[in-house]
């Protein structure tokens, strides 16, 4: 038993539901009770999809237990069948249906009905979402593609993109494009918007292109076993992966690695003189691993900036996370308890938090600016204007979404200059984000929030004692750099062995830390 | 002069209820945690459940509101399904690591959920049981928000009811308002009831658990949602009686309220028409303009939150509007019955759902507008219906006169948007559709 506030994942169902969603031409009977049909709102408010889930529950009730909850399932199943009249269907339970053990795969396989079915074996008291779309994908691949004929020209699948993803319907587009200068045709897109139908012909690609690992690398091995199909390991996020990725994907085709870089402006954006404000800005990283990944490097290598944490919740990709962490000098944290994230981020204080959802909010408290980089998502990440992560325009659109939060290069000097004037003043916060420091993203699709949060004090320590001037003097610095300066003074106290901080300790640690 | 002109012959009460089994879209009544939290200042609630239940709260909240809220999913794992006793033990782990971490709560409602009832988890055991530990720092209760017991908005039936037996006993004869409403609401209700010289007035559920709220032959109590059947019989069977109303929406139906108190608190008419002549005069006034839109338009109830009777009388009494049906997940005649007189025979009454045969008769209907819940508001609206989203009538202060004109706002809106929106090019209008995802 473990008690939980806020999740970073669902329950396993859902990521079924994600498949199911993703797709066309398919049906999920889940055996549920009638709450759990809270879920369709993820897809037609969150997403705001213009269609129902294809999903039908038996919303089964408690006089239904210990009489037939089985005949339930089976009419609901044929129902859904004559009503929908899908392609495919899979079935499965939820945590509520896994204890009453009525077995949907093999009630379905009785029941004749003259289309695919698929079973869903999803243990909801262990598994969470992501294990959910992986292992919905992956049977439904093993049940539908055949190997077969390549394709005379060459041509990719694109495997991973489903309902609820974070812009994974921009990141279809971009590598539609990249795959395009290479002169490579597309032969499926899966989950998103394929047919069960058009999941047979998978194995006539000459390459799996695995957009998002969480949710297709199962299916990814399964197709390179039997299907003989290759798939690239490098996720096209950022301008150096990006490239990494063209290299891949026309060593695997032997094609050659062309590539249009007449859109790309990320480097030159970088380079200008007005970002060099952004060296050694200070970042936490959390959220899926897949985007905590390539959002390290680019921070490192594509915008200057320090990694001083980094971590993920899905276990499944722990090991792969807590490398990644060596690389950069960092301890990964693996986990999906928020309040130890919180706590991580507090005791890094870094000067931003490349995150998901969750970790705004954390931001919003400790008042630290926030990006969104990963799932899980909120009406917020599902922009009408396109906005993809992966390929050039990604690398564009990751440049200012990051800087977006910050105070931009020339003003971080004018609140300098300016720091007692009355619009630059200190509380006020980057002027471009209406001024509401701490909390510099502005909740615009949020449902109100009550007022009241106060800003965490920013002076003061359990260990160390301020001396009311070097106290004054701490104030005097800018907002956006005095987390920084706080943590570094009192480190370098630590050091000295001082347990009282004066004017002086001050300075001296600004020299020790001057870089 | 304050009952009806005109009680029409037949009525819905007595019309035949059309009863449907088959998939129902409600939530469960874990969801009554997101309001009930907000209400009561002093208690937590721990539902005992599975992720799916603590991602059905979260996804209900729509937003993370407090680092650490008061409530909280204990989740069942693989080990807590196999050993009951160590599920008991695992439970009184966690809810000691909760108190001492909040010293703050002073009531702990322990929430059962489909997992834990399904393997038979008895949290009325475990609260009599953590009771005695925690005692009298911390009271400890037990309910139901399941969704094999319960929809939406009984979870807040169940968690009142599950207060009523532990309230002190009284003689004294007190007033008591039952419900769960915003505080800006409730504080209307009782003044406007002061000064007509009831009084004291209490409500169910205090914001504190060491409040005066007490019970006994003497008392009476009025219900503020309609929902809360299980909590009125508690109170009965505490020797409480009644009072049978309308329940307050808009103008009529708040003065059929609180007409029935003022009746049986021996309030004259002159009182009455002092007290409540001014906020009558200005909710006819806010209704009025709120319903313009609304004249002669024909609504759809699909069952959400309970409330659909009661709404259904106000929009068609006092808003113009025309029910074509009227769903609610469960209809209990003894709450809705007054409400049901009011509207003459006509619309379809349903109880219970199938889905999927529900929204047949929603397009064969094109109704001007549909009540539904968040599941269904963005495919209808693709479909060229008009919606509203039943959660927003439980979230938002919608009791009373002064909140009467926002109540019909409430409904005017999205059809106002509508006629708002010109989305097409000035001069023909397009075929083509837009892209929606
Ligand atoms: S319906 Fe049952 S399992 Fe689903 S969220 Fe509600 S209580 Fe939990």
């Amino acid at each position: 038993m473990k008690l939980t506030v806020w999740t970073y994942e669902g329950p396993p169902h859902v990521g079924a539901m994600r498949v199911a969603t993703g797709m066309k031409g398919l049906h999920y009977v889940l055996h549920a009770p009638q709450g759990d049909t809270y879920a369709d709102l993820l897809f037609t408010m969150i997403e705001r999809r213009d269609h129902r889930p294809p999903v039908t529950y038996t919303t089964f009730e408690g006089r239904d237990l210990g009489e037939d909850t089985a005949g339930i399932f089976k009419k609901t199943c044929q129902d859904a069948y004559d009503r929908f009249k899908p392609q495919a269907l899979i079935v499965g339970a939820s945590c509520t249906a896994e204890l009453i053990q009525d077995d949907p795969g093999g009630l379905a396989e009785t029941m004749g009905i003259p289309v695919p079915v698929v079973a869903l074996e999803l243990p909801s008291y262990q598994r969470k979402e992501n294990f959910g779309t992986d292992e919905t994908f992956y049977q439904l691949v093993r049940a539908l593609a055949q190997p077969m004929e390549k394709t005379p020209e060459v041509t990719a699948n694109l495997i991973g993109p489903l309902a609820l993803g974070f812009r994974h319907r921009d990141d279809i587009e971009e590598v539609k494009g990249l795959l395009y200068e290479m002169g490579i045709g597309i032969n499926v897109v899966a989950p998103f918007d394929a047919t069960p139908e058009d999941l047979t012909k998978l194995g006539q690609a000459h390459v799996n292109i695995l957009m998002y690992p969480e949710h297709a690398e199962t299916a990814a091995r399964h197709m390179e076993r039997v299907l003989g199909i290759p798939y690239t390991k490098t996720v096209p996020i950022g301008v150096g992966a990006t490239h990494d990725f063209v290299a891949e994907v026309a060593a695997i085709c032997g094609v050659e690695p062309k590539k249009d870089l007449g859109r790309l402006r990320q480097p030159w954006w970088s380079k200008s003189v007005d970002s060099t404000y952004l060296t050694g800005k200070r970042v936490f990283l959390f959220g899926d691993a897949t985007h905590v990944r390539t959002a390290a490097r680019i921070a490192r290598d594509e915008m200057g900036f320090e990694v001083v944490g980094l971590g993920c919740y899905n276990r499944e990709f722990a090991r792969d996370i807590r490398a990644l962490g060596k690389e950069f000098g960092v301890e990964a944290l693996v986990s999906d308890d928020y309040l130890e994230v919180e706590k991580a981020i507090e005791d890094a204080s870094p000067e931003m938090i490349l995150g998901t959802q969750m970790e705004r909010h954390i931001g919003k408290r400790l008042g630290i600016p926030c990006a969104v980089i990963s799932a899980p998502v909120h009406v917020q990440d599902f922009p009408a204007r396109y906005s993809p992560q992966m390929g050039w325009e990604g690398a564009n659109v990751i440049f200012d979404t990051w800087i977006h939060p910050l105070v931009m290069g020339l003003e971080e000097h004018l609140l300098a200059m300016f720091r007692e004037d009355f619009e630059f003043h200190d509380e006020a916060g980057p002027s471009h984000n209406g001024g509401h420091a701490p909390k510099p993203v502005a909740a615009a699709g949020a449902t109100a929030e009550p007022a009241g949060e106060d800003a965490p004090a920013e002076t003061g320590s359990d260990v160390m004692v301020w001396l009311a001037d070097a106290e004054r003097e701490l104030k005097k610095i800018p907002f956006f750099v005095r987390g920084k300066a706080k943590r570094n003074t009192e480190t370098f106290a630590a050091e000295q062995g001082l347990s009282e901080i004066s004017v002086d300790t001050l300075y001296e640690a600004k020299a020790h830390y001057a870089r | 002069m304050n009952q009806p002109a005109a009680l029409p012959s037949s009525t819905c009460r007595d019309a035949p209820v059309l009863k449907e089994r088959g998939q129902r879209e409600v939530f469960c009544g874990l969801t009554g945690i997101i309001w009930l939290h907000r209400k009561m200042q002093d208690a937590f609630f721990l539902v005992v459940g599975s992720r799916t239940c603590a991602h059905l709260l979260q996804s209900a909240a729509g937003v993370m509101i407090f680092a650490e809220p008061r409530f909280g999913t204990a989740i069942l794992e693989e080990g807590d399904l196999a050993g009951m006793a160590d599920a008991h033990d695992e439970l009184d782990r966690e809810v000691e690591r909760l108190l001492s971490r909040r010293p703050d709560i002073k009531q702990l409602f322990l929430v059962g959920s489909c997992p834990s009832e399904v393997i038979k988890l008895d949290l009325a055991r475990a609260a009599e049981r953590l009771t005695q530990v925690h005692a009298p720092h911390v009271r400890v209760l037990n309910y139901s928000g399941s969704g094999i017991e319960t929809t939406f908005t009984q979870g807040e039936d169940a968690c009142l009811s599950s207060m009523v037996p532990v309230l002190p006993e009284t003689d004294a004869r007190e007033l008591v308002l039952v419900g769960a409403l915003p505080d800006v609401v409730e504080d209307q209700a009782v003044g406007l009831l002061t000064k007509m010289g009831i009084g004291p007035i209490r409500v169910l559920p205090a914001p504190r658990a060491d409040s005066a709220l007490a019970v006994g032959p003497n008392t009476v109590f009025a219900c503020l949602q309609p929902f809360l059947g299980d909590t009125a019989a508690a109170m009965e069977r505490r020797g409480a009686r009644m009072i049978q109303a309308p329940f307050p929406f808009g103008e009529e139906g708040t003065t059929l309220w609180l007409r029935a108190i003022a009746d049986e608190f021996g309030v004259d008419d002159e009182t009455f028409e002092q007290v409540t002549a001014a906020p009558r005069a200005r909710a006819r006034t806010a209704i009025a303009n709120a319903s313009a839109h609304l004249r002669g338009k024909t609504i759809f109830f699909m069952p959400d939150s309970q409330l659909e009777i009661p709404l259904a009388r106000f929009l068609t009494r006092e808003c113009g509007m025309e029910a074509v049906e009227i769903g609610q997940p469960y209809i209990h005649k003894g709450l809705v019955g007054p409400d049901l007189d009011l509207m003459p025979a006509g619309p379809v009454i349903s109880e219970g759902q199938d889905v999927d045969l529900q929204l047949d008769r929603v397009r064969a209907a094109r109704p001007d507008l549909t009540v539904c819940g968040l599941g269904l508001a963005n495919p209808l609206e693709a479909e060229g219906l008009t919606t509203k989203w039943a959660i927003e009538l439980v979230f938002t202060p919608v009791h009373f006169y002064d909140q009467a004109g926002d109540l019909a706002g409430l409904f005017s809106r999205p059809l106002r948007r509508r006629d708002l929106l010109k989305l097409d090019a000035a001069n023909q209008p397009s075929e083509t559709r837009e892209v929606a995802r």
